[in-house]
This record gives C-alpha cells, structure tokens and sequence, in this order.
C-alpha cells in the first residue's frame, strides 16, 4: 500500500512562504509526476512528503495514518536523489544492503535480496566495484537498486535523470516505466521536463509558485489545459497564443492552438505569413512564421520536408476542434 | 592553470624554502646535537657543531635519575586521552553545526575560537581553585580535561570544516535508507571524514603533548608528562645544557616520530579548506 494524503499542507522559509497550503491526493499504485518550472517548489514538495523538511501546517498521511511528525527513516518511503547520493566508502553491494542492514535484516536475506536487485538492474558485475568506479547510467541504477530492496510503500524520485546524457535518459525513463510496471509500487517523481512527464506519468502535477496549478492525466491536460500556464507547460514546442482581434472573432481574450493542430500550405489558408527559422528534424519541420498583423511569430508542425524554406510565403490554417481559449486572466473558456 | 615560472626562480624558490626550514628546525636539531655532547664542549665558547667527543653519558644520567616511562606513559594518557574526549563531544557538534546549522552557528564557532584568545594564566588562578576543590591536582583525568576543553575549539573547527565538504544529499539518503542518527553518524558520515578526524587526532595529540602551562602548573609528582620531565632539568644556573638537552631529545622523540610518518596526513589537514 503506498496512499499519500496531503491535507493543507504549507512550507515557509522564515518569512517567505513557497508552497502555500495545498491538497493533493496520490493513490496507490499511481506514477505521479510534480512538473514545473525551476524554484516552484516541486522538490520541495516531494522533501516534505519524504520528511527531510518539515511542514510549516498542515497533515501528510501515508497509508491514512498520520506521518507529519514522523522522522523520514519511519516513513516507509525511499528516495532516489538528483546526485545520487551513493555512499562513495562502500561497495555497490553495501549501498544497496545499507537499507537491508539499517532494517536488521539478517545477513544472507540481505545478500539474497541485494543479488536480486542487482540482477534486475544489471549490476551483478559490478556488485564489487565502488561507485566512483561506475558510469553515471550505473550509478543511477545502484541508487534505484538501493531504493527498490526494501520495498518501500512509495519511491520518491528528486529529478534522478537530469544528470544522464539524452540518450541514457531516454533508456533509464523505458526502465523506471517498466519498474513501475512490474512493481506495481506509487511513485513521486519530480521534474522540470515535461517531455519526462508526459511519457511516464499517470498522473501530472503542474506547479507553478508553490501552487498546484493542475492535476490531472497527461492526455487531459494536453487536450484541456486549465490556464495559459498549464497549456503553454505542457507539449513540446509549445502552444502559441495570439491575442487581440482575432482572439475577439472566438469571444475571448486569448486563443491557444499547438503546433501540430495548424494545417500548413503554400498556397491558401486562413492566415498569411512569411517563414522565419526551420527545425529540421527530419520526421517533422518545425516553421517558425511571422504572421501579418500578429504580434509574435506562429510555430507550426509541418509532416517531413515539404520544401519550403526562410522567407516563404506560407498559409496557416488552424484547427478549429483543437482551438483553446482564454480569458483575461489566463484561465480556459469552455 | 599552471603559471610559468622559470628554472632560476624555481632554485631560488627552493633555496629560500630550505633555508627557512633549516632556520626553523635549527633548535631542536642544535637541542639533538647537544644531548650528545660532555658538559664542557656544551657551553664552549665558540660552539662546536659536529666534530665534538660523542658520548652517551648524558642519556645514562637522565635515565638513572628519573623515570622516563612514568612521565611517558603520563604524555600518552594526557594527549590521548584529552584528544579522544575531545573528539567524541566535537563529531556530534560538528555534525550539527555542518548539517543543521542556525542563525547563531557562525557566532558560535567564533566564539569558540575566541576562547584562544585569552591567556591561559588569566584563568589559572580559577582553575587551580576548581581543582583544589575538585581533588584534581596533580592527576591525570585533570589534565585530560583541561587539555580537552583547551583544544576543543580547534577540534570542533576543523572537523566543521571537513563536514562541510561532506554533500548533505548523502546523510539524507541514509536517513531516508532507514537511519537513525547515531547510524547515519557512525555508519556514513564518520567513514567519510576519516581522512578529516585522522588530521585532527594527530595535530590535537601533538598540541596536546607539547603543552606546557597546564602540564607544569597542576601537576607536581603522579600526573607530571614530559613536559615535565624537561623542566625539572632546567636550572637558573644553566650548567646542565648537555642533560637537558636530552632529556628533551626523549621527550620529543615519540611525537617528532609520529608527526614524520604521518606528515601528508598532517599537511593535508592543517590546508584544508584552503586549497580545494
């Protein structure tokens, strides 16, 4: 069981509030992702859930009953850090049957569980070896390795791949994915990537400034993203807003509308512009187009290459169905 | 990056640093020197650097006359003794003052330091009472803790320092792996600082052995280290270079020994912080 409640839960540095009280329900079992930009507060969060900070108000409960007070080691959760945090004087195998040795476990449970870890993750050959003798791919595994012994009601994840090369990140998110799969445990991660974000979760938080601005699936908040902050976060590249009269012709303040959902033609369309910057991607073209009479340029998604180039003419077309609007203050028409 | 310097300045560079060592190192090699000389050639007029009658005979008389490993074995109990108190209260200090600092850590840790500032004899007076009142004239656990209290501050201080470079993020896995806090100190955080407490202990053992105020002043016949033991050869008439000189050979020897073989640890410790 791995049921995390937070009930009004605030955190202050001296004066300076970073998360004013919130509420947030995670569900055992669930891959829930705290996004959001750097400082708003989402590693805050996840330290407070662990209890390596303590909370300024409020209730945390794990499992329904009351953690609050509880120190971090009474908590049943396990973390995994940003940097690691091996303990460089031990070997791999002690690192990961440090959990184990702290539980009291006795020694050949400890060996039994640490050599089926290390099988899991691949480590088995490096069970001997230092950790200032690993790679950095490895050494994250020894760090999940170490977290995943003791089976623990919940895994909290402080950003773990933002250390990786991109191509390693990609791997270690297909394996901590299927981790979740397999070990069916909750999960709190924390990143600032969104991309991260929407390819693991079940569940995304969006933060912004200590406020929880969103929750919901990835799917529900790429299709509807409660404010601009959320529907600019969330997709890659990011939504494009335009303002002013054509906003008006929708009855609203702002209209949003994502890059893929514009349909592109070098000969007709609703709005004209010439071609600034291309993304070539190879799959995708990415056209960043300065619209006539929009304050700033479009970006659009064109399938492959379509042989337009800088300073075209081009016709942009939105989607009227993936249309999302705005009101004054940011938040979504219906 | 390395800064060029050329091959004259680099001698001149060694020359200079020899030359200071020697300067520094002069008294106690003269000391050495002398211990092996008569009376007479001691104090001859002008001195006699290498080409003199060695003789032992210095070191027969100090032996006969008092007992060398009484005052040895009083050294060993003092300085190791007042270097492990010390050292058990400053791993818990430090460790808070590293990893849960408060708004008042930093004037703490000056104020400790500052504690050095005053002279010890402004003090003596009080302590002396204490110890009357105490019974802890003239006994070891005495000066095992007035040697700790002296030596704390710098203890404290330099195991801060070694914590500090300690990433916080592993203390807080280990507290997250299950840890209490005498685990996370014994189990993580100690074995980290080795290299830090090794340099401490040895640099407190030298202080320790080498101080003189509190060792001469409550201490008379039981207690006395070696510090001591090479007072009670200096005469206001001075006739007895030669037997002073080694009786303080004997006194120095351990430590000079400990602190030859255990220089890089000790290099590394006392220029810690200031160069990463």
């Amino acid at each position: 069981m791995g049921q995390i409640n937070l009930k009004k839960v605030s955190k202050s540095f001296g004066n300076v509030e970073v998360i004013p009280p919130l509420d947030l329900e995670i569900n055992d079992g669930e891959f829930v992702v705290f996004v959001g930009p750097s400082g708003c507060g989402k590693s805050t969060l996840l330290r407070l859930i662990a209890g390596l900070e303590d909370v300024t108000s409020g209730e945390i409960a794990i499992d329904g009953q009351d953690a609050t007070g509880l120190p971090p080691a009474k908590r049943g959760l396990a973390m995994v850090f940003q940097s690691y945090a091996l303990y460089p004087h031990m070997s791999v195998r002690k690192n990961i049957a440090f959990p184990l040795k702290m539980a009291g476990l006795p020694v050949e449970e400890r060996n039994r569980r640490v050599e089926e870890a290390a099988k899991v993750l691949n480590l088995t050959d490096y069970l001997d070896r230092r950790p200032g003798q690993l790679s950095g791919g490895q050494r994250q595994r020894v760090a999940i390795g170490r977290s995943i012994v003791r089976e623990p009601e919940a895994f909290l994840f402080d950003e773990p791949l933002s250390n990786l090369d991109a191509a390693l990140r990609m791997g270690m998110r297909l394996e901590i994915s299927e981790l979740h799969k397999r070990l069916e445990t909750t999960m709190v991660y924390v990143t600032h990537d969104q991309i991260e974000a929407m390819t693991m979760a079940d569940k995304i938080v969006v933060l912004q400034a200590g406020v929880i601005e969103q929750v919901g699936s990835p799917l529900e908040l790429y299709k509807r993203p409660c404010n601009k902050f959320v529907a600019s976060f969330i997709g890659s590249p990011k939504m494009n807003f335009v303002e002013g009269e054509e906003a008006a012709k929708h009855d609203a303040h702002t209209i949003g509308i994502r890059p893929e959902h514009i349909a592109v033609s070098s000969e007709e369309g609703l709005w004209a512009g010439k071609i600034g910057v291309s993304e070539h991607l190879g799959s995708d073209t990415f056209f960043h187009v300065a619209v006539e009479g929009f304050a700033e340029s479009i970006t659009v998604r064109a399938d492959g290459e379509i042989g337009l180039e800088y300073g075209d003419q081009i016709y942009l077309t939105p989607k009227l169905d993936n249309l999302h609007k705005f009101d004054a203050d940011g938040l979504r028409i219906e | 990056m390395a800064r060029a310097v050329s091959s004259q300045r680099k001698l001149l560079n060694t020359l200079i640093a020899w030359s200071l060592g020697l300067i520094i190192f002069f008294p106690i090699l003269w000391t050495i020197l002398t211990s092996f000389k008569t009376e007479a050639q001691a104090i001859n007029d002008p001195p006699i650097f290498f080409f003199f009658d060695w003789t032992l005979e210095n070191y027969a008389v100090v032996q006969e006359r008092s007992n060398y490993m009484r005052f040895l074995w009083n050294s060993i109990f003092i300085a190791g003794g007042s270097t492990l108190l010390g050292v058990l209260i400053a791993v818990p200090a430090a460790w808070s003052m590293a990893f849960v600092p408060s708004k008042r850590t930093k004037d703490i840790l000056l104020w400790m330091l500052s504690t050095k500032m005053l002279p010890a004899v402004g003090v003596l007076y009080p302590i002396y009472l204490l110890f009357i009142e105490l019974g802890l004239l003239d006994t070891r656990v005495g000066l095992v803790v007035v040697l700790m209290l002296i030596n704390l501050p710098i203890i404290v201080w330099m195991l801060y320092s070694y914590f500090k470079e300690i990433p916080g993020e592993i203390l807080e896995a280990a507290r997250m792996d299950g840890a209490s806090l005498k685990s996370e100190i014994l189990y993580v955080l100690t074995p980290m600082a080795i290299p830090g407490i090794a340099s401490t202990v040895l640099l407190n053992i030298i202080l320790a052995w080498n101080e003189a105020f509190w060792t001469l002043n409550l201490t008379a016949a039981k207690a006395a280290p070696l510090t001591a033991f090479i007072a009670s050869y200096s005469s206001p008439e001075g006739l007895f270079f030669a037997k002073l000189s080694a009786a303080s050979t004997m006194a120095i020897a351990p430590i000079l020994i400990l602190g030859w073989f255990s220089q890089k640890q000790l290099v590394r410790g006392l220029t810690f912080g200031a160069v990463k």
